[in-house]
């Protein structure tokens, strides 16, 4: 039986009109990659580009009419953090890095923290001119939570201007400007990881499940043993799933992209790389798939099996967040994870635009879907012994 | 020239045997029709016929093809509509037909192809929105899209309300008025009157009887039989006055088996003589159906057996 495209074409136009037609096919191709940027980019990217709010609590009494702890919250309030991204060298994010409140002396510095939902605060003693100015020891107070990333921003800024005044104080000689800059942590914000992370999701989700369920129902319901009466080839009827889901895919990543770009000023670059995993991605979860299904007696074990190979993915190779922030044992299980390398791989083309790893990435997943639809192809049978 | 051609076919599924050693013809051009009890191998037998299973013993050629190993080239002559027919949710009727038209790499009228299956009305209703006559209906005309010599409907009916039933059944007339070979499994016996011109009745993988329906019901019935509405004191007078065997049911049913016609003579006589209060007189031979049950027992055998 030779292949014929005209063939494969017809069973995708057929397959793409339900996919269109039906709730479900509709509101996963077009709606969910939506939902799903907007709900993770609004939950980890909410507030990240903006300056940390920090309380500050002034009992310095001052001396000699000059009051040394407002001058050293005058000098945070004009810190600025430089974001720069190594994608785009020239572009620069100068941002306030610090949101100064100021808590009047007489309140209860905890309390007020705690009425106003924040860990994040600094006190100046009462002695600090005095101590400072006869360069004794003094200490600020700097309050934070171990569990909060701005509480971590706020220490360092502070620190940083805290020996920047005692360089001052030492030498006489304005060490650190008033302007001094601070460098966040990362150049890269959480977006810029999420983006690749959501289009790996949508490319492993949309497929997998898809096909697991086709691959069962269609044998229950006898459309398999239908469709071998016809001149319809099991190649050419997996071939256009492949098709329409890459077609997906790129539809995902085009949606996804766009609403990350502007709405959450995530920052990508648009290499031919992509185009490598837009296309091996789902060629072959939708072989996986096909092949999970397959290999189930019914529809209801194909789910149960389905979800034991999808899970575990989804949440271990890099989606919500980078593999390397995962421990060691657990990094070393997303990298027998399948979709790590597509994340991987998406991730060093459109955040690093490093195309080495990437092409190491691309080349492990080419493997594994020649294994896949082979063995899919192999194990899928239209029709019984 | 024979379109089916079985010699001794044996399928099992493990240690169930399905279908063991029938053999049988069909003549081109003929309605053929398997019937027998749930169970009894019929769709075994005509998957096997359509290339959808492999046998395990004995030879089977469709069409010239060995339907197992040729299936790509035999599919392309024979149409048809498997048990329990379903199809992809959304295409319409006209969607369906186009597409099974490309598949076929044939052109086809989708209008003329739903007319002929009476489906016209329905050509753009997407197919979940079917009723269950109209789908079987779409079924059939899918399984004509590549113009087949040869039409395989298994339980084309099952499930359908008569009317629905009646419509499939004036399709299938039209196949065999344009000259189709037709493949006919049901457990409908009123629809293998209406349509076969030969049957197999099949019960346990075996063929236990087979010809045209008139030839099954004078080799396996038991002739005429004449019955009217009566009581006990009926019965005793026709068993004390003449030489016949009236036989008597719970329904008030009185039968006499008629050998011949002075039998149907003396019957009349006997019965207007006995001063008994009688009514409703018929005279019947054993239908496919009477035959049926007596060759394959009564409802619920199956069920009596598998406990």
């Amino acid at each position: 039986m030779a292949f014929s495209s005209r063939r494969m074409l017809a069973e995708l136009k057929v397959y793409a009109r339900g996919n269109l037609r039906s709730r479900e096919g509709f509101f996963f191709t077009l709606i969910f990659p939506i939902i799903l940027i907007l709900l993770f980019g609004a939950i980890f990217s909410g507030g990240s580009g903006g300056p940390a709010t920090v309380y500050v609590q002034n009992h310095d009494q001052g001396i000699q009419g000059v009051n040394i702890g407002t001058q050293f919250i005058h000098s945070l309030n004009m810190s600025y953090a430089e974001s720069v991204n190594s994608t785009f060298p020239n572009h620069q994010n100068i941002v306030p890095a610090l949101k100064l409140v100021g808590v009047p002396a007489g309140d209860n510095f905890t309390q007020y923290l705690s009425s106003h939902s924040s860990s994040d605060g600094i006190v100046i003693p009462s002695d600090f001119s005095v101590a400072y100015v006869a360069h004794q020891k003094v200490n600020l107070t700097i309050y934070g939570s171990p569990t909060s990333t701005t509480s971590a921003i706020v220490s360092g800024i502070t620190q940083a201007f805290v020996n920047g005044f005692n360089v001052y104080g030492a030498t006489g000689v304005h060490a650190v400007g008033t302007t001094a800059k601070t460098a966040v942590s990362s150049s890269y914000k959480y977006i810029d990881f999420l983006v690749p992370g959501l289009i790996g999701f949508a490319a492993l989700t949309s497929p997998m499940f898809a096909l697991v369920n086709i691959s069962s129902t269609y044998r229950r319901d006898k459309i398999f043993k239908l469709l071998s009466l016809t001149p319809l080839t099991k190649t050419e009827w997996l071939l256009s799933k492949i098709i329409w889901y890459i077609g997906t895919t790129v539809v995902s990543f085009i949606l996804m992209s766009t609403v990350g770009i502007f709405l959450f000023g995530a920052h990508i670059t648009f290499g031919w790389g992509l185009g490598l995993f837009l296309i091996l991605g789902p060629f072959f979860f939708v072989s996986l798939g096909m092949l999970v299904g397959t290999i189930s007696n019914s529809p209801e074990s194909a789910a149960v099996v389905g979800n034991l190979v999808t899970f575990p993915m989804m949440f271990l190779s890099g989606t919500f967040f980078p593999v390397q922030s995962m421990p060691m044992w657990l990094q070393g299980v997303a990298h027998v994870l399948p979709l790590f390398y597509m994340i991987d791989g998406l991730t060093n083309v459109m955040i690093y635009n490093n195309y080495a790893p990437a092409l190491f990435d691309a080349g492990v997943i080419f493997v594994l879907c020649i294994v896949t639809f082979a063995l899919a192809v192999r194990f899928f049978r239209w029709r019984e012994d | 020239m024979a379109a089916i051609e079985v010699e001794t076919l044996e399928k099992s599924y493990g240690n169930l045997k399905a279908v063991d050693g029938i053999s049988f013809t069909v003549n081109e051009g003929e309605v053929f029709s398997l019937l027998g009890p749930n169970g009894a191998g019929k769709t075994t037998t005509i998957e096997v016929l359509e290339g959808l299973r492999d046998l395990d013993k004995g030879k089977v050629k469709v069409l010239g093809y060995d339907p197992w190993h040729d299936g790509y080239e035999l599919h392309k002559k024979i149409g048809v509509i498997p048990q329990g027919f379903k199809f992809l949710d959304y295409p319409t009727p006209k969607e369906a037909i186009n597409y099974y038209g490309t598949l076929f790499g044939v052109k086809v009228d989708a209008n003329e192809l739903l007319k002929r299956v009476i489906l016209e009305d329905a050509a753009n209703i997407w197919f979940q929105n079917l009723s269950g006559g109209q789908k079987q209906k779409l079924g059939m005309a899918l399984s004509l899209v590549n113009d087949p010599k040869m039409v395989f409907l298994d339980e084309p009916t099952t499930g359908l309300d008569p009317q629905a039933r009646r419509a499939v059944w004036e399709v299938i007339r039209k196949l065999k008025g344009e000259g189709r070979t037709v493949m006919l499994t049901t457990h409908y016996l009123e629809e293998a009157e209406e349509l076969a011109d030969k049957v197999a009745i099949m019960d346990h993988g075996h063929i236990v009887a087979m010809g045209t329906v008139s030839d099954i019901e004078g080799k396996y019935g038991s002739g005429q039989k004449l019955s009217v509405k009566g009581n006990m004191q009926l019965v005793t007078y026709l068993k004390e006055n003449t030489h016949l065997q009236p036989e008597w049911d719970v329904n008030g049913t009185v039968s006499i088996h008629l050998r011949d016609k002075d039998d149907a003579i003396v019957a009349l006589g006997a019965i207007e003589e006995s001063g008994a209060d009688w009514r409703d007189l018929v005279v019947r031979r054993d239908s496919l159906e009477d035959i049926f049950l007596r060759l394959v027992g009564p409802a619920g055998k199956e069920a009596e057996e598998g406990k």
